[in-house]
Parts: structure tokens; C-alpha cells; sequence
């Protein structure tokens, strides 16, 4: 498959140098992104991070309202303890520094492995694992945490701003979670520049239901359907874990091959599904945010909004990937 | 036992990985993401780098450099589990190094990556081949068998758990979001597991 990179080894480092130069509110050292006017006195700060390949997640988030600081592992892999340990003494304004960790084995051995071993800062650890695809149960590592880490990384990073102590933000943090659900489906693997093929080899007749954001092979193949029924077994497995009700924000995600027309079909079933169950959707999101490289299809995620999250949720964000 | 066995261990086993890396690779695609040989391989590389800058003087020095350069430059999950199985096991290792010593140290190896991983036997992981192994090691110990038949015995057994993994259900790691459809592959974190044990029955004869 034809990428647009120089080398598989260094395609981590090429794109990071291109977000260094496109993005004069970052500044990129030892594989970090950091805001280049960070850290702000008394702000607690706010670090994330994960494999590449999800991209704008995360270091597309990194600025204004959001993140104060993102570490990029290599292609699907987790960051390193180095990595994590440096952004977070670097972000600290003394007022201590919160972890967005997605629920991946990798991910949250790194992190905690980062928060034992730093010093002198004071860390608070929220765990996203909102997948509504994987059973959460003694027989898996736990559900993944796929869209709502945008959410939560959006909503805490904007009363972090507002000067809130880390308890605060690392509650807030915790309530978003646990108020969003997702779901994804796949019309295509993605092929990671490393293996230059597909990771799963899917019929043009079949799509892949329950997929996370690794290009790993989801729950079940079933046949190709209209967007309508696709949309509608997305909305079915969130709705059946957690009933739709009340305010709603809603994303309908991208997986970083498939063009925004579909998307906003895909929206257009979402909304009727959600006004059929009697609740409202009162915000949205709809565009490539929590991508799996090149792959086809989308995810659905909707979180229950409250007076507060949803004033967080407007709050002004300036960074690469989210603005307004 | 010496301190050139044990650096021969990782440069033995870095050069099985780097041999096997696509297969490892394609055991992680098929319910992974694809990304273990490749990861591995990076990972011993950082291994060799740093037994070659600072020369270590002795068993322990060599095994708490490797975890330590596994754990910090690796990522992912295999990164600080190979990580803590080598610290630990540096940890718990006393000098001279016998058979018997290496065998328990190995075990409290084992057992940390367990409690770090959260999997026990039967979990379709890496410890279904470390495991095995250990247990085989032990035996050896208590039937007074030479340090080569030892290592080639663990790498048997590592060997063995590795392919038994391939009818389990994933109940750990990234293959376990594929409930029963993790069922007839080998897991890739066992395969790389049986290597590092084949590596060290080499350097041993």
C-alpha cells in the first residue's frame, strides 16, 4: 500500500516535526508536545497520551482549554515511563498534574509505572473505558477507551483552565467517563506503515462490528448494510448499556479513511435514532478525531450531559485538532 | 554462570527476535495490532545498546540494565512486563550464580510479571510459556540435572506452553476484546516468551 512517509521508522518523528512547524502555540521536545506558554501558575495540568496513529488524538489536542501536554508512543504502542514522567514535571504549575489514560494494558502500565516513579508533583490518574463493545468483565483487560477520551480531555481540560483544584478536575474527568458510551464499526482494516498490508483482511461484502482503534479485529462480521442499520446496531449496543435520555452530546467519529459526506449520513441516523428513544441531541461533533490511520468506518459516542458538563463543553478551546 | 552468559542470553535472544520478528508480527495481527515483533525487536536493540555503553560487571548488572532499558524504552505492554520479569529476577539473583539460584530468581521473575500483568496460567499470555518454563527449571534443580539439560528442559516446556496457548480464549491483553475469537492462534507474547528460552539453551551448550 503507498504511504506518504520517508521511512516506517521515522514516521512518528516526521509527522511530530511537521506539527512543531504548522503549530506555533506547540513546542516539541524529546517526543512531547507541550503548549509553548505552559505551565501557567496554579493551573493543574493536564497529560495524556497513547500510540500514534490516532491522530488529531492526542497531540492534536494540546493547547488552550485542552491539554497541557501529550506523549506520542510509536505506532499503536504506548508512550514510555521517561516520556510521561518528563511531561508531567514540565506541566506542573504546583497545583498538580492530571493523567488521561485510555484503558489499554500498555497504556495503563506506563502511566502508573510514569506517576510512581516522578517526584515532587502531585498525580491524579482518570482511566477512560468507554467501549460498550468490549464486556467488562474477569475475562478481558476491561472495556478500551476509544471517543470519549476526546470528551474528557475537552471537559476537564476546560475547568482545569477555569483555575479548579485536581480533585475537581480528576472528578470531572472521572463523571464524563462514566457518562459516555461508544461504539464502533469498521468497513476496512487500516495497514500500519511497519506491516504496509491491512491488519485483517475484510471482504468488500462484510464489515467488522465492536472495533477498536488499533486496527484489531472487533466482535463479530456481519454482512454490509445501509448506513441506517449500521448506525442503528451502534446505537442499540450504547443505548442497551446506557438508555439514551435527556441532553446529549453526541460524536459520530471518523476512522480516518472515510469522507465526511458519510459521516454526516451516518449523523443524520444517530439524531433520528436518539430523537426516536425521547432524548435530545444538544451537542455534536462529527469529523476524524479519534482515528485508526487509514481505516474506513466510524464510531458513535454520546455522553449525558448535565448544566455543568454541557458549559464546560462550550467553554472557548484552541488547539490544533478543536477550536472554537 | 557468568556475566558474558548472561549478555550472550539477550544477544542471542535479540537475534532470534530480529530472525522471527514478521512472524511474531503476524501472530500479533491476527488478534493484536500487529506490532510485537517490531516492538520486541526495537526493545532488544535498546538492550544491546545499553550492556555495549556501560559494560556491566556483573549477572545482575546485566539483567537490571536490560529490564530497566525494556521498561523505559519499549512501550506498549510487553515493554514493562520483559521489564519487570529481568529487574525482578536481577533483584532476587545471588552471586555466584547456580542453577538453583537462577531457578528461583526466575521464578520471582515469573511470579512479578503475573501480579504486574494481572494473569495467570490459562490467560492465553506470556506467562503460559515463562511459567512452564520455570516450573521446569525447578524440576531440574530437584533432579540435579546439569545446567545445560535445565535450559534445554525450560525451553521445551516454554515452547510447548507456547503452542497450547493456540485453543485458549484470551482473558488478558489486547486479544481478549476478541473473546472467542481469540481461539486458534498462538499468542504472540507466549511465542517471544519461548524464545527467550530457546536463546538461553543455546548459549548454554
Amino acid at each position: 500500500m503507498k504511504k506518504l512517509i520517508n521511512s516506517a521508522d521515522s514516521v512518528v518523528a516526521d509527522a511530530l516535526k511537521g506539527m512543531a512547524a504548522a503549530h506555533p502555540t506547540l513546542r516539541i521536545r524529546d517526543q512531547v508536545v507541550y503548549r509553548a506558554d505552559g505551565p501557567r501558575r496554579g493551573k493543574v495540568g493536564l497529560v495524556s497520551g497513547g500510540g500514534s496513529g490516532h491522530e488529531p488524538l492526542h497531540a492534536g489536542f494540546v493547547g488552550y482549554g485542552m491539554l497541557d501536554a501529550a506523549c506520542p508512543g510509536e505506532i499503536f504502542t504506548s508512550p514510555v515511563p521517561d516520556q510521561i514522567i518528563e511531561a508531567t514535571k514540565a506541566v506542573d504549575g504546583g497545583a498538580g498534574v492530571l493523567h488521561i489514560v485510555k484503558n489499554y494494558t500498555g497504556d495503563v502500565l506506563n502511566f502508573e509505572m510514569a506517576a510512581e516513579l516522578v517526584e515532587d508533583v502531585e498525580v491524579a490518574s482518570v482511566l477512560v473505558d468507554d467501549d460498550v463493545a468490549v464486556q467488562d468483565s474477569l475475562y478481558t483487560a476491561g472495556r478500551r477507551g476509544t471517543g470519549a477520551t476526546l470528551f474528557v480531555e475537552k471537559i476537564a481540560g476546560a475547568l482545569a483552565e477555569e483555575g479548579a483544584p485536581l480533585d475537581d478536575v480528576a472528578a470531572v474527568a472521572g463523571a464524563v467517563d462514566e457518562r459516555s458510551r461508544s461504539f464502533g464499526i469498521a468497513l476496512t482494516s487500516c495497514t500500519t506503515p511497519h506491516a504496509g498490508k491491512p491488519t485483517f483482511d475484510l471482504p468488500e461484502t462484510d464489515v467488522e462490528l465492536g472495533i477498536g482503534i488499533h486496527g484489531e479485529p472487533g466482535r463479530a462480521r456481519v454482512p454490509m448494510a445501509p448506513a441506517r442499520e449500521l448506525a442503528a446496531t451502534a446505537m442499540e449496543a450504547i443505548h442497551g448499556d446506557l438508555p439514551l435520555q435527556g441532553d446529549l452530546l453526541v460524536m459520530v467519529n471518523g476512522m480516518g479513511g472515510t469522507p465526511l459526506m458519510e459521516l454526516y449520513v451516518v449523523f443524520a441516523e444517530v439524531a433520528a435514532y436518539v430523537k426516536g428513544k425521547g432524548a435530545r441531541v444538544s451537542r455534536s461533533l462529527v469529523g476524524n478525531y479519534v482515528t485508526s490511520l487509514d481505516m474506513q468506518g466510524f464510531s458513535v459516542t454520546v455522553c449525558r450531559l448535565d448544566d455543568t458538563l454541557t458549559r464546560l463543553w462550550d467553554a472557548p478551546v484552541d488547539t490544533p485538532g478543536l477550536r472554537w | 554462570m557468568d556475566t558474558d552468559l548472561f549478555v550472550a542470553w539477550f544477544e542471542e535472544t535479540a537475534r532470534l527476535v530480529r530472525r522471527d520478528r514478521d512472524r511474531l508480527t503476524r501472530l500479533d495481527a491476527a488478534i493484536g495490532d500487529a506490532d510485537h515483533g517490531t516492538n520486541l525487536d526495537r526493545g532488544l536493540t535498546e538492550v544491546r545498546k545499553a550492556l555495549t555503553e556501560w559494560p556491566p560487571e556483573s549477572p545482575v548488572q546485566v539483567l537490571t540494565s536490560a529490564g530497566t532499558a525494556l521498561i523505559r524504552r519499549v512501550g506498549g505492554a510487553s515493554g514493562p512486563l520483559y521489564g519487570s520479569v529481568f529487574r525482578q529476577m536481577g533483584k532476587a539473583l545471588d552471586s555466584p550464580v547456580t542453577l538453583a539460584g537462577f531457578s528461583a530468581a526466575f521464578d520471582e521473575g515469573v511470579v512479578a510479571v503475573e501480579r504486574l500483568g494481572k494473569a495467570a496460567p490459562g490467560d492465553k499470555t506470556m506467562v503460559d510459556a515463562l511459567a512452564p518454563a520455570s516450573r521446569a527449571l525447578a524440576l531440574a534443580v530437584r533432579d540435579g540435572v546439569g545446567v545445560r539439560e535445565a535450559f534445554e528442559q525450560a525451553a521445551r516446556a516454554a515452547a510447548e506452553g507456547a503452542r497450547a496457548t493456540i485453543p485458549m480464549q484470551a482473558r488478558k491483553g489486547r486479544a481478549s476484546y476478541l473473546g472467542e475469537r481469540s481461539i486458534g492462534h498462538e499468542d504472540p507474547g507466549a511465542a517471544s516468551s519461548a524464545l527467550f528460552m530457546a536463546a538461553l539453551a543455546t548459549v548454554a551448550s
